[in-house]
């Protein structure tokens, strides 16, 4: 292969990209018409399945980020980018057997919900809602200069309006259809993720007569035997173990994957949903190894890496020479799809953070009826995916891919410990969760600035204040330690006398909304 | 109603039982994938080692542990959906069929 279509449009890419908009919008005008109290804006009026919401769920969770980017991993580092593709599942079996019950059946909209469930509303929303508001911004502009630079990439569309149809396209389908259209466009985008990638690796199985050990003889022939061998990605276990906590605990503390729970009917169908997202994100990383292991072996480093230093392009390029223009231009499209799913459902959870947490709960005190919420659920939208637009345009260019691992660490330090605490601890109390909360943001953000992450690749000094990359064994351990000392020097009678009501709700579900 | 939830043993018992399967699930968990990461860090020789042609024992290892976490998932709703939940169901009828 010496030529390729990639970075210019194709017909069959805008096509493809056309009928994904435009199935997409209808969808929306659809939900618009269900889509009037608030219980439909920011849960589709609980009316999802299980197997619907598990799709849902992976459809957030799977970004073209992790596509593209641990098939290309993968590609140019082979084993290594397995480890990453491992640490991105192993959060969900967390999520299923401590989170998603509980917080089904206890909370309304929000993860704030739960952990102000028995706490004192104004300081525990104000706290919950800084949490999530920052971990959901990092990701988003994390993932708003990332789907830029990939659609100019694919597309050879300019950053800035690649930008601006990526923000558009999402505040439309949150702003009119809530969570209801939110919902179907990341199931239509799980499915054709799920049936993209499936596709691209039976083309490549057919290839090495459906026979893996074949595709990997070609690539130690390549590569040499190191390629399907650990290598340097883990030198320092306590690095690899700090990045390994951020990621579990992470995973159970984004705050647009918790809010998912809240659109089925009941915890059965919670715990259900998770069971079938995390067979179709295992199933997905399986996937996307593979597609790195026939892209080293069918494209080669050289193409590669040349038209992309990180190898984001792997898989997009294997598309092009197993399937020619038309199956790239349809997993470009899949990506963009991929990409305008994620920061859909984002910019909802940021939003009813705002909306849910800040105006109603601490500004309003909890007292607001229905037209108002709903109303200031839209404003707070427009006015964060506005934001989104300009971080995204502001911060062309710049080394963002701390962003990511620093909204993983700040999930796992700042959101869930608080989240597990109030769920499962009697004497936790609402100064406890406050400074636990707080501790965890602070710490998980002066922490990644003076560590290498930040310290030496992007602010190039020599050497660093703090030895790891990711801050999670500090700011998780050190948000539990605050949390629980905080919680023994305070005392809260109504709060320990309301648990035993809360263990009601919490496991049979009476009272549940 | 309040009370008596509270005082039966039921209801005593269905908490002790889910706590224990989670704490069990999670900590397996935990083993599962800081193992993993751990083996890496310390024994990269044992998962260099060819198995089968050009496999590595990393490679089934690797693939192993997203699969086993999937199996974990399944086991606790598994036991939710055939236990559990028959539990609940015993308490709520028992306190009149709320």
């Amino acid at each position: 292969m010496t030529e390729t279509v990639l970075g210019h449009p194709t017909l069959t890419g805008i096509v493809f990209f056309l009928l994904f908009v435009a199935a997409t919008l209808y969808i929306t005008y659809w939900a618009a018409k269900r889509t009037r109290t608030t219980a439909e804006f920011y849960a589709a009026g609980r009316s999802i399945t299980g197997l619907q919401n598990g799709l849902a769920l992976a459809g957030d969770y799977m970004s073209a980020a992790s596509f593209l980017g641990i098939a290309g991993l993968v590609s140019l580092k082979g084993y290594d980018g397995l480890i990453y593709a491992v640490g991105f599942l192993v959060g969900w079996p967390i999520v299923t057997f401590l989170i998603a019950e509980p917080l089904r059946n206890l909370g309304k909209y929000t993860f704030a919900d739960v952990v102000a469930y028995r706490l004192k509303q104004r300081p525990i929303r104000t706290a919950a809602a800084t949490g999530a508001l920052i971990t959901v911004l990092l990701y988003l502009i994390a993932q708003m200069v990332g789907a830029g630079s990939l659609i100019k990439l694919m597309f050879g569309l300019p950053y800035e309006i690649a930008i601006i149809v990526v923000g558009c396209l999402m505040i439309a389908y949150v702003l009119f259809g809530g969570m209801l259209a939110t919902t179907w466009v990341q199931i239509i985008k799980a499915i054709l993720l799920l049936g993209g990638a499936t596709l691209l690796v039976l083309l490549i199985l057919y290839q090495f007569g459906f026979n893996y050990v074949e595709l990997f003889s070609n690539v130690t022939e390549k590569y040499g035997d190191k390629f399907v061998q650990p290598g340097g990605l883990i030198k320092n276990p306590l690095d690899a173990l700090s990045l390994g906590l951020a990621l579990m605990f992470g995973t159970a503390g984004l705050p647009h994957i918790l809010m998912r729970f809240y659109t089925v009917p009941d915890a059965k169908e919670a715990r259900k949903s998770v069971f079938y997202a995390t067979g179709f994100i295992g199933y997905f990383y399986i996937l996307t190894f593979t597609i790195g292991f026939g892209a080293a072996a069918l494209v080669g480093h050289e193409i590669i890496t040349k038209i992309d230093k990180g190898g984001n392009m792997a898989a997009p390029l294997l598309a092009e020479a197993l399937g020619g223009e038309i199956f790239l231009g349809f997993l470009a499209a899949v990506a963009f799809a991929t990409i305008l799913a994620v920061v859909a459902g984002l910019t909802l959870a940021g939003a009813s953070a705002v909306s849910h947490d800040i105006y109603v709960g601490v500004i309003k005190r909890g007292k607001a009826d229905e037209k108002l919420e709903v109303k200031a659920a839209k404003i707070a939208t427009l006015c964060l995916g506005l934001l989104a637009i300009i971080l995204g345009i502001v911060f062309k260019g710049q080394n963002v891919a701390f962003m990511v691992g620093l909204a993983f660490a700040i999930a796992a330090s700042a959101n869930f410990p608080a989240l597990f605490m109030s769920i499962f601890w009697k004497k936790f109390t609402t100064q406890g969760a406050v400074w636990s909360i707080y501790s965890g943001l602070a710490l998980s953000v002066a922490l990644i600035i003076i560590s290498p992450t930040v310290w030496v690749d992007i602010l190039k000094y020599e050497k660093a204040i703090f030895p790891l990359k990711n801050p999670a064994i500090v700011s998780f351990l050190g948000s539990f330690i605050v949390g629980i000392v905080v919680s023994f020097l305070t005392t809260e009678k109504e709060a320990e006398e309301k648990f035993e009501d809360e263990k009601i709700r919490s496991y049979i579900g009476i009272g549940a909304e | 109603m309040r009370e008596e939830i509270l005082k039966s043993s039921h209801f005593k018992e269905l908490v002790k039982s889910k706590n224990t399967i989670s704490l069990i699930l999670t900590l397996l968990e935990l083993i599962l994938y800081f193992g993993f990461i751990l083996l890496i860090a310390y024994n990269k020789d044992f998962l260099g080692q060819k198995i089968y042609g050009p496999v590595t024992v990393g490679i089934p290892v690797g693939i192993g542990v997203i699969i086993l976490s999937w199996v974990l998932t399944g086991i606790y709703v598994l036991w939710s959906n055939r236990v559990y939940d028959e539990k609940v169901l015993k308490i709520r009828e028992k306190l009149g069929g709320e």
